[in-house]
């Protein structure tokens, strides 16, 4: 839910108000460092908590209806490729750690540089293909689905 | 103002909005735009943008006819059942045929997507959602588009289309401003692809104070891509098509996996099933086609999303909220557990934020469910947005004009939210038609579509001063007054924004009238809309960042005031559940088993509705 920045751990580096979605983390001009200037246009996204490298950012819950005492904390790591969350409850009776995975692979390099990829032929622009079609599609010999191929025609109105 | 302007020129595809749909889109024009200038004007920064920014749990949006689960047509028919029959089904049909190639190739950049240990198939999470471990979905497919685009400019606010001054009704460009410089740019492409997104925010939400940010799709989806493009005069369809959700109370924490995957269910504050009780009179409502109470129960046909919120809308009237979610039994399995709650911290951490708040264990405690405030978007179980083309080999001629997902501006595309008519796009699909639309615009570029395009200066200037009026207005009326907020010259974004929710849920709609309307509500509610946009012309802003709140309000406002003209149009209750038209409450197929298509006059601002017919590509019954 909102966030907030711990004055002690900030150092104004500017990650959060880089990634923040709703441009509401900014820097303060006299403290300079980082603080949540709209709290009611925060999604608690948690963007700028995983980006900050200080672990300065934390959550407190929207004051309309959370009460005060819980803490979410997260840990992202791209070297790793892994999330790490830990929940606790404003009563104690629950601590929870959960892990996930973030990729599969190191960061970006499987992804096609598509400029050097060969050029389309003529067939493939003139078709209904997409790159990488139609094999990505089932990923056998099959080709793309049309009407015709699949028995269906159009028809007007309400017939059911 | 010291802003300096920034030209852009000679771009081919400017994609506006790099979210699911305008990532596809800048990846895919690379290849069949090799030598093209590709750009993306963003107005966050797209490693963390659009509803997608925390990531997500689920591909919602999955045929896998790989391992024979279904075809193109099954959708079809799931999207129009659900939709009460209207849906572009030439559209969904070519995003659907398309939509599996997406999704492999994420598997291939590393998007980790869980699989079925016995078959090796993705792990289904229901018929068309597959579960995967999302957190970085949307850094991968940002990723993606970095390597095919030429240039990305994040944090640049885009207000306005540009138009061609040499052929009218054909698009040129886009301006917008840099929220953190404030300088003013201006892109000039022969080609855009509309992906800002769907529109949250435009009514009431039910969270007030500090909470108004918690609502269900994310606060920075600001109706841009239908306030650019009804701004440019492109036809409009289904915007009056708005969709609730039940979701966990507050914290608006999805329910998808809750119900396909853990099998929870709901139950009224009694502990009793109530949904089926409410099905013989929401039979007689929309008639048996679309709720055969007895037949449901044999075709085991899911029920229409918006006539289970009627069920639970009706329930919580009658007295017997509130709706639980039984989540005791199946959380009593530790892995279905883990389950339940990695699902909230990979796409709404809040919803684990407040429960760890409030105590509440679903192990122990079943949580309390709610209906939201009505949303307006185009990919989810609704269908807003532009009125476009479809493909040449499935659309009938009222629909094809040319190139896939064109709009009805020349050289203007949509994607994801952006194109009305289809629904249950998800992720998957948005990002699907992203790249159908950059193949369309590339081609539309080789047949020579766009030569001779110019922009005048005037135009340009015409919008910068435009653009930082609210400034000027901040400027010259805080002198007038000691301090504060309360000036007689302007009003600022936040009250701007307060005042178009009021009225977008008492007279369109929203929750605070329990989602009723009527004929008479909507024209009082047109008029003080009317009003309401003269005063945005005073709108104020006292330094960038509320700049970037009087535009997005702006195309708030546009978006609501479609949503109202369309609400007033379909004079039936089409979608119990998600609105009444209390001066029409039934289903009516005989007059209104059509699209509705809208667009409002550039010069005038007079909006002009008809009736699009409704073709069907598949019969009721699964074969
Ligand atoms: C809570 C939640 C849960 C969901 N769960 C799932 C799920 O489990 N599975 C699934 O497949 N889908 C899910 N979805 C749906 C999915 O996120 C959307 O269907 C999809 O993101 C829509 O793509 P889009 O490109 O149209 O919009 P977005 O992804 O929202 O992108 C819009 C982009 O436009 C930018 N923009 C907006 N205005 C402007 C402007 N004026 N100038 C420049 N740029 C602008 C935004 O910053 C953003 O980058 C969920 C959505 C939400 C909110
Ligand atoms: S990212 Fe962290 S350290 Fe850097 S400015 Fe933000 S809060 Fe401070
Ligand atoms: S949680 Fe999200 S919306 Fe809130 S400040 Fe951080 S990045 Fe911005």
């Amino acid at each position: 839910m909102p966030t907030f920045v711990y004055m002690t751990r900030c150092d104004g580096c500017g990650q959060c108000v880089d990634i923040c979605p709703s441009d509401i983390m900014h820097i303060d001009k006299t403290l300079r460092r980082a603080y949540n200037i709209e709290p009611n246009m925060c999604w608690e996204c948690y963007s700028c908590v995983k980006a900050c490298p200080h672990q300065a950012i934390d959550v407190r819950g929207y004051a309309d209806f959370a009460p005060l005492g819980h803490s979410v904390r997260v840990l992202r790591d791209e070297e790793k490729g892994t999330i790490a969350w830990r929940i606790k409850f404003r009563n104690g009776k629950k601590d929870m750690e959960l892990l996930a995975p973030i990729t599969t692979k190191p960061w970006g390099e499987f992804i096609p540089q598509l400029a050097d990829e060969a050029a389309p032929s003529k067939e493939m622009r003139d078709s209904h293909l997409l790159y990488n079609e139609p094999k990505y599609i089932r990923l056998d010999e099959g080709g793309l689905h049309t009407l015709e191929s699949n028995g269906l025609t159009l028809k007007a109105g309400v017939y059911y | 103002m010291g802003y300096k302007t920034i030209i852009e020129d000679n771009i081919d595809v400017l994609v506006v909005g790099a979210g699911l749909g305008g990532t596809g889109a800048a990846f895919e024009a690379r290849y069949w735009g090799k030598d093209k200038k590709i750009v993306i004007a963003e107005k966050a920064n797209i490693d963390r943008s659009g509803a997608v920014a925390q990531g997500l749990y689920a591909i919602n949006c999955y045929m896998g006819t790989r391992w024979g689960e279904n075809n193109p047509e099954d959708h079809v028919r799931y999207a129009r059942m659900d939709l009460m029959g209207m849906v572009r089904e030439d559209l969904a049909f070519d995003m659907a045929r398309h939509v599996d190639s997406a999704v492999h190739q994420f598997e291939d950049w590393g998007l980790p997507l869980m699989k079925n240990p016995e078959t090796g198939a993705y792990l289904r999470e229901g018929r068309w959602q597959i579960m995967i471990h999302g957190e970085s979905y949307k850094p991968i497919v940002a990723e993606a588009a970095k390597k095919s685009a030429d240039k990305v400019f994040n944090r640049i606010c885009v207000t306005h289309l540009l138009m061609d001054d040499a052929k009218e009704n054909r698009v040129a460009g886009a301006v917008g401003f840099n929220v953190r410089t404030g300088n003013y740019h201006v892109f000039k492409s022969k080609t855009v692809i509309c992906g800002a997104g769907g529109a949250s925010n435009i009514f009431k939400p039910r969270s007030v104070g500090e909470g108004a940010g918690r609502v269900w799709y994310a606060p920075w989806s600001s109706g841009s891509a239908y306030g650019l493009m009804i701004d440019a005069g492109a036809k409009m369809t289904q915007m009056e098509n708005r969709i609730v959700l039940a979701r966990f109370k507050d914290g608006y924490g999805p329910v998808g996996a809750y119900f396909l995957h853990l099998k929870t269910y709901t139950q009224n504050c009694l502990g009793e099933e109530y949904e089926s009780k409410w099905f013989p009179a929401l039979t007689e409502m929309v008639g048996k086609e679309y709720l055969d109470t007895e037949g449901q129960h044999l075709s085991h046909k899911p029920i229409p999303t918006c006539l289970r919120n009627h069920a639970f809308i009706s329930e919580v009237n009658a007295g017997r909220g509130p709706i639980h979610m039984v989540t005791m039994e199946a959380f009593q399995d530790p892995h279905l557990e883990e389950i339940g709650w990695h699902n909230f911290l990979g796409m709404t951490v809040g919803q684990a934020v407040l429960w760890a708040a409030t105590d509440v264990d679903p192990k122990y405690e079943n949580p309390e469910l709610t209906t939201s405030e009505p949303y307006v978007m185009g990919s989810h179980a609704t269908g807003c947005g532009a009125w476009c083309s479809g493909p040449e080999d499935v659309s009938p001629d009222e629909y094809f004009w040319g190139y896939n997902r064109m709009t009805t501006v020349e050289g203007l595309f949509g994607a994801g939210d952006a194109v009305g008519g289809t629904p249950h796009a998800f992720s998957s699909g948005s990002f699907t038609e992203g790249r159908l639309a950059a193949k369309a615009a590339c081609q539309y570029i080789d047949d020579g579509k766009a030569a001779g395009i110019r922009v005048s200066e005037t135009q340009i200037e015409d919008r910068k001063k435009e653009i930082y009026k609210p400034m000027e207005t901040y400027t010259v009326g805080s002198n007038e007054v000691v301090a504060g907020t309360v000036n007689p010259n302007f009003i600022n974004p936040r009250q701007g924004l307060d005042r178009l929710q009021k009225m977008m849920d008492e007279y369109c709609g929203g929750f605070g009238v329990n989602y009723m309307t009527n004929e008479k509500l909507l024209q009082i509610g047109l008029k003080k809309m009317k009003i309401f946009e003269e005063d945005l012309e005073k709108v104020a802003a006292e330094d960038i960042h509320e700049l970037l709140r009087a535009w997005e309000l702006k195309h708030r406002f546009r978006t609501s005031e479609s949503v109202f003209q369309h609400t007033l149009f379909r004079k039936e209750t089409r979608w119990p559940g998600y609105y009444y038209r209390g001066d029409a409450m039934k289903l009516d197929d005989e007059n209104w088993h059509v699209l509705t298509v809208s667009q409002r006059d550039r010069k005038t601002g007079e909006y002009t509705m008809e009736k699009a017919p409704c073709y069907h590509l598949v019969g009721e019954n699964e074969e």
